[in-house]
Formats: structure tokens, sequence, C-alpha cells
């Protein structure tokens, strides 16, 4: 794909990770995966559960190593180890992780205003607005909360309130990538649609990319610039949102895309339920492109 | 019809460190055998507690200062633990929400589904128990309930869990089965196979379902009738397609405005503010303040069932006589 250093800011080429079960056995959670992120663009993946997306974004985060292929982000290869050492600070401001659940991605034992400012306590880095809190309340105004949350503990706090403080912890240090592991999966429906449009709002303010997971396609549909369609530890699908959304290519896509929900009785009624467990869908092949920036698995 | 399930203006409340916590204020509700009742709301609008008050799965300290809960002609209000648990799984049983945590790590598939075959009817041969299990995998769509029964549930996918879960509580025949939350831990590949399961289910035992979600895009694919919760009421209650077509209520507008599936023109609604803490709850209206509907009147005075149709009731003051004419931002013939 695209070599341009100034438009990607994350490039994953041939991402293969292997996990060993037992002495036998391997499991290969993510096979062969190469994609870009582009610079101000949210990437949704999408897929099952146990199709790999989780290991991708914990690959690109560092928490695991990589069995095979490179992850180049800004240039730096954060597969190497000595090239990670030498930017360690750079890749751990600029990237930040949110987790699916927030319940234990927050320390129960801190206040709000101390989880926010934990990055930046960690980092060195001088508070821009005067003190910590004060940087703190900053950060809750931002993801729409006020002042009053600041000494609260997590337990205190609903979950779409708790997933905002995991936001404002991440923006806190103004990253250049966001990486959402499920982020909205724990949470109600119209939360969702709140933490959604924040998340829309955010990256329109910043301008920074977001890697966005979820196995929810039609919240990311609605969210996201491009989707990336994973089955398996595949990539089988890449494309633009709309492009995915009207003239999905990969049959698993397809499958995929007709799973989703409507509020709509008399439609849904009709609609069969396809049981995805004894389907198998075609995993051989590489990613080509079929028409402009829309790129299928093909045998 | 007559009622399988019967709830009247049933008020719960809970001591908690700020107050007497008011979870559910004055619900009432009818379930007919064989069809199933979906409850939607947010998270905190008492849906579980509902649940659990019928099953008496209360914690102790939980009072019922008012309201009657009618099951199959007898009013379990007052039940003792002893005698629910003559009740449970015959009467009613429940699926909850996580397959993960709901069954034991440690045995088989088949030997927990024995149990819950044995503690209802003891006296069963050893091959008809096993026949007996046997039938009710087959029944919730396990295919080679042989082998499968003797594997663990780790290894099982959450869909085949769940599936487990609901052969357990369908052990007795229940009459009727809660469902709480049966796919929100499953992906959305596997909810479609779990709603229809549940609706199988319920057309071959002819079992009546309350299923409990808080996702409307979801429920509209198993749900004959919906109810929509908030703060402890019910405020709209009618058939899928009253509800999903022609919905009244501002608070079922809101819900229905915030799935993707209907975002209009790019821009996702979401509901503003949050759900109000049910310690001291509001005097009037508990959505008024989250409703660019409020009328005055829904700062003061709660708003009684409007009647929109003999099976269709909301609980706005929009219905009123008086009230101004309000066009829905949502339902009609949109997406009908």
């Amino acid at each position: 794909m695209d070599e341009n250093m100034d438009e990607n800011i994350v490039t994953v080429r041939h991402l293969t990770h292997r996990f060993r079960l037992s002495r036998k056995h391997t499991l290969t959670a993510v096979d062969d995966v190469s994609f870009s992120i582009r610079r101000g663009e949210i990437l949704g993946l999408v897929g099952e559960s146990g199709c790999g997306k989780s290991t991708v974004a914990r690959c690109m985060m560092n928490l695991y190593r990589p069995t095979g292929g490179e992850i180049c982000f800004n240039g730096i290869n954060t597969c190497d180890q000595r090239a990670f050492r030498a930017n360690r600070k750079l890749l751990q401001t600029h990237r930040q992780l949110i987790f699916q659940d927030s319940t234990s991605s927050l320390n129960q034992r801190m206040q709000v205003a101390d989880i926010i400012a934990e990055p930046m306590r960690i980092h060195h880095i001088r508070p821009p607005r005067g003190s910590y809190r004060q940087e703190a309340a900053f950060q809750l105004h931002y993801v729409g909360m006020d002042e009053s949350f600041l000494d609260k503990y997590p337990s205190q706090m609903s979950g779409g309130q708790r997933q905002r403080v995991a936001i404002a912890r991440a923006l806190a240090m103004e990253p250049e990538l966001l990486v959402a592991d499920e982020p909205i999966a724990s949470l109600d429906v119209s939360i969702q649609a709140q933490i959604v449009n924040l998340f829309k709002h955010l990256q329109q303010e910043h301008g920074f990319s977001i890697l966005f997971i979820a196995h929810d396609l039609a919240m990311v549909e609605y969210l996201c610039d491009r989707i990336g369609v994973m089955y398996r530890g595949k990539l089988v699908e890449l494309a633009p949102s709309r492009e995915l959304a009207e003239n999905p290519l990969h049959p698993y896509t397809r499958l995929l895309l007709s799973a989703i929900p409507t509020p709509d009785p008399i439609r849904e009624r009709a609609r069969p339920a396809v049981s995805f467990d004894e389907m198998t869908f075609p995993t051989q092949g590489t990613l080509r492109e079929c028409t402009p920036g829309h790129w299928v698995l093909m045998p | 019809m007559e009622n399988i399930l019967e709830v009247k203006n049933l008020t719960v409340t809970l001591p908690s460190p700020e107050g007497t916590v008011e979870a559910l204020r004055g619900v009432s509700l009818e379930l007919h055998p064989g069809e199933v009742l979906a409850i939607v709301g947010e998270s905190g609008c008492g849906k579980s507690m509902l649940c659990r008050s019928i099953m008496k799965l209360l914690p102790k300290s939980a009072r019922i200062p008012q309201g009657q809960i009618l099951a199959d002609g007898a009013d379990i209000t007052n039940y003792s633990q002893k005698d629910m648990n003559r009740l449970r799984g015959k009467l009613f049983s429940m699926v909850f929400q996580d397959p993960m945590t709901a069954l034991d790590l440690t045995r088989t598939v088949e030997q927990q589904i024995a149990e819950a075959v044995t503690v209802h009817s003891p006296r069963l041969s050893r091959q008809a128990l096993h026949a007996r299990v046997m039938e009710l995998m087959t029944l919730v769509g396990i295919r080679e309930p042989e082998t499968r029964g003797k594997l663990y549930p780790y290894h099982f996918s959450g869909g085949m869990r769940q599936r487990v879960v609901m052969a357990i509580a369908l052990a007795a025949n229940p009459k009727i089965l809660l469902a709480d939350e049966p796919t929100t831990a499953l992906d959305v590949t596997v909810q479609a196979q779990i709603l229809d399961l549940l609706k199988e289910i319920q057309r071959k035992l002819h079992t009546a379902t309350i299923l409990v979600s808080h996702d409307l895009g979801v429920v509209a694919r198993a749900a004959d009738r919906v109810a929509i919760m908030y703060a402890g009421r019910i405020v709209e209650i009618g058939t899928a397609e009253e509800i999903y077509y022609d919905p009244r209520h501002p608070y079922t507008w809101g819900l229905m405005r915030s799935l993707p599936a209907l975002a209009r023109d790019g821009q996702l609604y979401t509901i503003p503010g949050m759900p109000p803490s049910l310690v001291n709850p509001p005097a009037g209206d508990a959505f008024a303040c989250r409703n660019e509907y409020a009328l005055a009147i829904d700062y003061r005075e709660a708003p009684p069932m409007f009647r929109v149709s003999d099976t269709h009731y909301a609980a706005t003051w929009l219905l009123d006589q008086r009230a101004p004419k309000v066009t829905p931002p949502i339902g009609g013939a949109a997406h009908g």
C-alpha cells in the first residue's frame, strides 16, 4: 500500500502474531495483515470475537511483540527493540489506548483528577494550564463533564462517565494516534451514541487519527472514514465506509452487513438468521485493490 | 386473555448511603401466555430490578412498600424464599446476561443440565435423566449432544454457552422465562440466532418470555410487545408494531434516534444529560429535564398513562387534549 510517510501515520506490513497454546499447538491470531492509517482518519476494524482485532491493537501498542511483520509509526519501526527504546517517550506519549472495560482500566482507588493527570506525572510533562488539577478539569470539560467529577472515584460514576474519563486521560497526552479497543461495547445504546459523537467531535477538533475497534458494524459505519473487516486473523476487506456498506465484495462482509439488526419488527422478523459457526469463508490469497481504495482478499 | 403474570403498581425501595433508592416506582404490567414481552431502557432504569422482584432475588435490604405480583393466579408478593424455591424453575426461570459466569467451569455441560433436571424430578432413572438432557440440548439447538455434552463450558463459544444456560433454565418446563439481556455479551452475528431460539422455544413450549434489553434494534426481532422503562417507571407500552412505527413518548423517540440505522443527515442523535438519581426522584416527569418537548406541567406533575389504543399506552403529557401538537421526529411511514 501507500509508502508515503507524510500521508500515513501508521503502516502495518505483514503483521503476524501467534500464541503458543502448548508445546504442540499454536494459534495464529493475526495472519499476514497489512494496512495503514492515514493522518486524521478514523479507521474502523470489525469482526467477530476471536478474529484477532484486539491482537492487532495490542501489537500496535507494543503490548504484544509480534511474531512477524513490522509496524511503522511515523517512520519508527516499533517492533524493533532498539528503535523502540530510542523513541520510547515519543511512542508512549503520542500513541494512546482506550480499553473496553472502563471498570478495570481505571484505578478504583484513585480520584478522577489523579487518573487524568497520571500520564503527565509519569512523563514529567509540565501542565500547560498551571496545575495538574486545572489540566484535569480542562480535559474533563473537553469530554463533556464538569469539575464536580474531579474528586469522584470510578465506582461513583456510570459506565458512560467512566469511559469519558478514560478518553480524557488518553487526550491529556495530546496523542497523534488513539487506539480504541471496543470502547462502546459495554455501554447502553443511548450512551454509545454519546461516546461515538464525542469521538467524532474530538477527531474534528484535534485532527488525530483513531483506530476504532468494534464488533458492531452499524456504529463503525457511522463513525469511521474507512473500515477493515477481519475474519480468522486475516484482513479480508478494506474500503471507505460508504463503499463498504453499499458494495461489499467479500462474502464475509456481506454476511456481517446482513447481521445488523434494524429497529423495524416486520423487516427484522423476515430476515433469516445466518449461522456463522458452520460457514467458512476463503482466507487464502492476497489483498488486492479492486476499485481505487477498495481492497479485497482474493485467491 | 388470562394473564400468566401480573404486576400491579409495584414499588421497590433499597436503602443506600445517600438515602432510599426508589428502584421501581409503581410498575404495572401483564404477561399473556406464550408471548414475548420486551422491556427496554437505559441501565439503572430498573429493568433488571423488575426481573429480580418477580423472581424474588432482591437483596435482603430491599422493601416492597406497595404493589402486588400475581403469578399464575397466586399472589406471590409475600412468599418466603422456601415457597419461592418451589416455583423457581417450574413456574419461572431466568437467563442471565453473561453466560461465562452463569456456568460452572469445572463440570461438563451434561452434568450441569442434569443437575437442573434432578432438582425438579429427583426420582428420574439414569436412562431417563440422560434422555431428558439430550432432549433439552437438542431443543436449544446444540447438535451432536452426545459428544458435546461431555465437553466443558470453556470449550464452547459465547453463543453456545448461552444455549446451555437456556437448556438449564428450561429443565423443568417453566411457564415464564425471564431473559435478562441474553444477547448483550454476544457478537452481533450470534444475537439473531439466540433471539430466534427464544422465539422457537416460546412456540414449541408455549412459554411466556420477558426479554430485557437496552437495544431497541435487537428487540425488534423477537418481541410481540414492548415496554419502555425510564427511571423506575414504564413510560410506554404497546405491541412491537405500535412502538416501532408509531412511538408516542419523547423518550422512545430519543432511544430510536440514537440507533445508527436511523441516524439522519449524518448526525447521530443523543439524549442529552443522564438518567436522574433515584434517591430523591424529581417531582413531576423524571424525563422532563432531558426532554426537548417538555411542557411546564411535566415539572410539576407526573403524567398518567394515556391510552393510544387498547394495547398502546404512553405516559406523556403530550397526549393530553390540551397539549400542543408535536410532530414526532421519528416513526410513521418513514421506515414502515
